[in-house]
């Protein structure tokens, strides 16, 4: 594989700038990127923003960790990832996940399977302010759910394509 | 030993961090859990969180491991991030 990075930071990143450094070669048919914002609840006028904390050193660890077996599964010629931490505002950007391949269909997988195994492996943890107020975000079910199906069968195999 | 909390569970026992050394020092995780929750009642009802994350050396574990004194532990809630 190419290029590989996991970078945790207070500052805002520039998605062209990181799709650049997956999108490196002439080789990759396809490069998938995400990026995940602070969404304000709709019509809830109090959320005022969120702070991210982490488990310096296992998150690093923990991610790198599905970037390995993101790389075992898919063909990848590059993939990255970029997580904030600390005070974000309603619609900064959070998280941003790109992968590069031959082909579209391992790089829509490896993207959406980084960022299901991230959201319920890596120790990030939010937390939502209101008004005067301040609450822990509970993890989701859906999220797990949605982590779980990449476990139900063997590696997948992507229909390869053109493109 | 350095025994680490963090987010809520930080927040709630008032404290990021503790160190055991020593005689104090818990052969395993389920010593380490009993010596936490003997402290206080809000290590008590942390420490019984059903859904209480526990990381030795920042790998989540499940059930007991045994312990040495470089070991670093870590109590959390589940992970939110993305």
């Amino acid at each position: 594989m190419g290029p590989r990075f996991c970078r945790i930071q207070r500052e805002d990143f520039d998605p062209a700038a990181l799709q650049a450094a997956v999108a490196t070669g002439d080789s990759a048919g396809a490069v998938v990127t995400f990026t995940g914002q602070v969404r304000r609840p709709v019509g809830d006028d109090s959320f005022s923003g969120l702070t991210l904390e982490h488990y310096p050193g296992m998150t690093e660890r923990a991610i790198a960790a599905i970037l390995d077996e993101a790389g075992e599964r898919w063909p990848l010629l590059a993939i990255g990832v970029v997580h904030r931490i600390g005070e974000l505002a309603p619609g900064a950007s959070i998280v941003w996940v790109g992968a590069a391949a031959a082909h579209r269909g391992d790089a829509f997988a490896a993207c959406e399977f980084t960022m299901d195994y991230l959201k319920t492996r890596a120790p990030f943890w939010k937390k939502e302010y209101r008004g005067s107020g301040a609450r822990w975000v509970e993890a989701r079910r859906g999220d797990d759910e949605r982590a779980a199906r990449w476990q139900r069968a063997a590696p997948m195999t992507t229909a390869r394509t053109e493109d | 030993m350095k025994v680490l909390f963090f987010a809520s569970v930080r927040e709630r026992l008032g404290s990021g961090e503790c160190e055991f050394t020593g005689a104090a020092l818990p052969p395993d995780l389920d010593t380490l859990r009993g010596a936490l929750a003997a402290r206080s009642d809000v290590y008590r009802e942390v420490l019984a969180q059903p859904n209480l994350l526990c990381a030795v050396n920042q790998i989540v574990v499940h059930g007991n491991v045994a312990l040495g004194p470089d070991d670093e532990v870590a109590f959390f809630p589940p992970v939110t991030g993305g």
